[in-house]
């Protein structure tokens, strides 16, 4: 009897998770509430049972999520049993920074990485578990599934350790932390054929439907509440749209589409044409933007 | 939100293979065409390409491939690829998994990484050129890392005008070495990347051809797991699951053969034997398991298992033991040395492990051995290791997961190096540490104190045996038992064999500590005045003694008043040339990070240093008071 290559992805992802629990004093699940961290519960919840996956849940909020997001991820933190700690950059806050006044770039560096790296240091959570995948991006393909942070949050490419067999090195000098991705090895479409398989609970906006959306940038975005900004001439239109990937709604664009089911994705999925990032405003800020974020921090 | 009708699991298998080429084969252009044919690469991930081709790239005019490869802005700036990157296709049948790894010579670390993981390697040669010392070179590590099967693709076909005569010479060059290192399963396939011949579909260029094109091989070749279906039961035990007080379940990736509830298990080492109870999964019991499977189980019995303990069929049990022959492939600057310890990761233990003598080095290029007393970045070779401790394994050949493993440097926390092992050394199982009745604490108790060792380091010159020389004198006086044992004595005999390479100091203060330790045994307080200048030693003492008989005593001199104070006028000799090696001139000295005690001689004489040793042992109980 020989495996699928979904149990197969879904077993090294196991391991990867119990072998974080049984070396890290204090590991966490960043949950950023998409298809991926949909998955990533999903596998820790297998990992772990019969107890409860033994690590808190964390949102590093923007306050910009579509509210859609806001709801699935009290649902889950509900349903799981699990602790969900919400952390918002009490700086970026009291600024008020948004990605209309000071752009996509500086909203991401102050909201999520820098965020990230105050929640991390204010619970000395010394492992975090990541859904990132390598098939998402250059950078990413080179990164190791554990992948290790100075103290002061920094990424080296060039000191990775090696990765052999199912052998994770994961001890670490005091202040320093591992990023760690167990889907490293999964593919958008192997996320979608497992989440159809186990038929795991995602954010509806994933689906197709009509929704109110402003075409800017040659981006179409969703008008999600009254704080986006009208540009003179524009006025929302009704479109049938879905999201390949959720982030700050103001910073992503959704795709014309009518899959508003989860093979009707994998569908759409096997004769797509773009990649998922497309969507995303902020990889497009410079060129190797996101292998600059990392090695500033950003998961 | 799902339809009704899904929850069908595609039905498809995962392929992992690695990439191995020497430079300008034409790799990155295989893979991407690869990519391109199974439609793995995007519109807007190809429109990159496009321009990044424009910008930076190597054939102008043409899509560079290799440009989606290398991932990091450093590789795409310097045009080399640094790392092995993974990347990702699939077809109808199967999905792939590619770990890519350039081909430089110094890169032996990122093959050995990618092929670790890997069900087969694909390697690449240019018609032209043939097989060449490269060639050879992969596959010898390919084979090492235990891969048998292997596609040797032979490509720029079209440069050689797709001659059969040349694809034969090339094909039966390679077999001949193969059949050498144990690659029993060869496939060989012309191909020409560029235009895709023999890709995806036959070329009429090659109507001389009959076999596999190159996707039609990785689609219907069989999955080397299907190996470890049939050997008896193996699994290392990751977690011990205890939510409750009912409930006490072990979780584990299955990495050799079949479970099912009823089964019988040995426990190791330790070897005690239960059954299986059940198989729990969060989707209802299992029944049965099978290889890759990441699972808990529970058992019938209450008997001690955690972390580390290896789960076999019992009536196939993993060997165990403490020490070994190996291979090792060194992965960090700073070379292996022979007598240093290292922390050694296998399946799910962590272990300490001594090299003990490297029997000797292993030249990639001609596969010859050479004798060596160090290994160094990229090298490999076949080494005796020690373990603190008795562990159960199988050879590497048998089995990747019970016999690869790692080392870890104890204070970098860096992986060093990774390793398979051969077999168990048979005095292992022979030798037993011999339990005397008359014991330490007997001994220690009759002479009225309690052993330790005064580890004295720093520089040549400091003043390490002036106050040893001054406590052992007090301590005399007092009618305590104590010994002495000092840097030059010692090399006049029991270390006589050594010099002061690097490799030969670790092993001088090997065997100190081991008589240090010996002499702890017999009840003494023992005094060692040894530069002992790195730290990997000075914890590798500390970890043979029991906690509070490690006294590491800092003697902290700078290095100008060393110079300038000079006793046996080494320094000079040092300055000069004459002699090699010397410590804080031209080799290193790594002070301690956390000593019980430092002594700072700027400020402090050898008599006021010799009270104040004295007066910390009293502290410390080791004196009783009278």
């Amino acid at each position: 009897m020989a495996l699928t290559h979904l149990e197969r992805l879904e077993a090294e992802s196991i391991q990867i998770m119990r072998e974080v629990v049984a070396e890290s004093a204090r590991p966490v699940m960043l949950y950023s509430i998409g298809k991926d961290s949909s998955v990533m519960l999903h596998l820790a919840q297998k990992a772990f049972y019969p107890a409860i996956p033994p690590f808190p849940l964390l949102h590093v909020d923007t306050t910009f999520k579509f509210r859609e997001m806001y709801e699935m991820r009290e649902r889950m933190a509900a349903e799981s049993g699990m602790e969900l700690i919400v952390y918002k950059n009490p700086e970026a806050l009291a600024q008020g920074i948004n990605p209309f006044t000071h752009g996509s770039a500086v909203h991401t560096d102050v909201w999520k990485t820098q965020g990230l790296r105050q929640a991390l240091d204010k619970y000395g959570f010394d492992a975090a578990f990541g859904g990132a995948r390598r098939d998402e991006e250059k950078s990413r393909a080179k990164e190791r599934i554990f992948s290790f942070r100075t103290a002061q949050h920094r990424w080296d490419p060039k000191t990775q350790r090696p990765e052999l067999w199912k052998l994770y090195n994961t001890r670490k000098h005091k202040g320093e932390s591992i990023r760690v991705f167990p889907l490293s090895n999964w593919t958008e479409l192997d996320v979608w054929q497992y989440i159809d398989a186990e038929r795991i609970p995602v954010v509806p906006l994933y689906f197709s439907k009509e929704r109110p959306i402003v075409e800017r940038d040659g981006a179409l975005i969703m008008v999600d509440d009254e704080r986006l900004p009208l540009r003179p001439q524009e006025k929302p239109a009704m479109l049938r749209v879905r999201f390949r990937t959720l982030g700050c709604y103001p910073l992503t664009g959704a795709v014309e589409s009518s899959a508003d089911s989860v093979p009707a994705i994998v569908e759409e999925m096997l004769k797509a044409r773009t990649s998922e990032r497309e969507g995303r405003v902020i990889d497009h800020d410079a060129p190797a933007s996101m292998e600059q974020k990392k090695q500033e921090g950003y998961f | 939100m799902n339809d009704p009708d899904s929850g069908q699991r595609p039905l498809k298998s995962l392929l992992r293979f690695n990439t191995c080429g020497s430079v300008d084969d034409g790799k990155s252009t295989l893979i991407g065409r690869l990519l391109f044919e199974s439609k793995a690469l995007f519109d807007d991930q190809l429109a990159a390409l496009e321009s990044d081709s424009k910008k930076v790239g190597t054939r102008p005019g043409e899509l560079d491939f290799a440009l989606l490869l290398d991932g990091l802005s450093a590789e795409r700036e310097q045009g080399i690829t640094i790392d092995v990157s993974y990347r990702f296709f699939s077809t109808e049948k199967r999905t792939f998994i590619v770990a890519d790894t350039p081909g430089h010579e110094q890169y032996t670390r990122n093959m050995v990484t990618g092929a670790s993981t890997a069900d087969l390697s694909v390697i690449l040669v240019d018609a032209q050129k043939g097989v060449l010392t490269q060639t050879r070179r992969h596959s010898f590590l390919v084979s090492l890392l235990g891969i048998r099967r292997v596609v040797l693709v032979v490509n720029k076909m079209d440069l050689v005008e797709f001659s059969e005569t040349v694809f034969a010479r090339i094909e039966e060059d390679y077999r001949r070495f193969a059949e050498l290192i144990e690659l029993t399963d060869v496939t060989c396939i012309p191909i020409c990347a560029v235009n895709g011949d023999n890709v995806i579909a036959h070329s009429a260029a090659t109507p001389w051809y009959s076999g596999p094109t190159l996707m039609g091989f990785l689609d219907r070749v069989p999955i080397d797991e299907q190996r470890l279906h049939k050997k008896p039961f193996r699994m290392p035990v990751q977690w011990v699951n205890r939510p409750n007080a009912n409930f006490r379940g072990f979780a584990g990736t299955v990495v050799a053969g079949v479970i099912k509830p009823g089964d019988a298990v040995r426990v190791q080492p330790s070897g005690r034997v239960s059954r299986v109870a059940r198989i729990v999964t969060q989707g209802g019991d299992l029944p049965q398991a099978v290889v890759e499977q990441s699972i808990t189980l529970t058992l019938t019995d209450e008997i001690d298992v955690s972390r580390g303990d290896l789960f076999a069929a019992a009536d196939g049990p993993a060997e165990v033991a403490n020490q070994f022959e190996g291979t090792i492939v060194w992965m960090s600057e700073a070379p292996l040395l022979r007598g240093r310890s290292y922390l050694m990761k296998i399946g799910t233990k962590t272990a300490t492990a001594t090299i003990s003598p490297i029997k000797h080095k292993i030249n990639v290029n001609t596969l010859e051995k050479v004798p060596a007393s160090k290994l160094e970045l990229n090298e490999i070779g076949v080494c005796n290791l020690e373990l603190d401790r008795t562990i159960a394994f199988d050879p590497y050949r048998e089995n990747r997961d019970t016999g690869g493993f790692i080392l870890i440097d104890r204070l970098s926390n860096d992986t060093v190096g990774a390793g398979m092992l051969h077999f168990a050394l048979r005095r292992a199982q022979n030798v037993h540490w011999q339990a005397i009745d008359v014991n330490k604490a007997a001994r220690a108790l009759l002479k009225g104190q309690k052993p330790c060792v005064l580890w004295y380091t720093g520089l040549s010159g400091a003043g390490k045996s002036a106050i040893a020389n001054l406590v052992d004198k007090q301590l005399h006086a007092m009618n305590r038992h104590s010994y002495l044992l000092d840097g030059d004595n010692v090399r006049h005999g029991l270390n006589k064999d050594l010099g002061f390479t690097a490799a030969d100091r670790v092993e001088n203060i090997r065997r100190i500590a081991e008589v240090a330790k010996l002499m702890i045994d017999a009840g003494l307080i023992v005094s060692t005045a040894f530069i002992s200048p790195f730290r990997a030693e000075r914890q590798m003492a500390r970890s043979l003694l029991e906690p509070g008989e490690f006294i590491e005593v800092f003697v902290d001199t700078p290095l100008e008043i060393a110079e300038q104070r000079d006793p046996k006028g080494l320094y000079k000799k040092a300055r000069s040339g004459e002699l090699k090696n010397f410590t804080g001139i031209d080799s290193p000295y790594e002070r301690p990070e956390d000593p019980e005690l430092r002594i700072d001689t700027t400020i402090t004489s050898p008599e006021e240093a010799a009270n104040i040793v004295v007066a910390v042992l009293r502290k410390r109980g080791i004196l009783e008071t009278d």
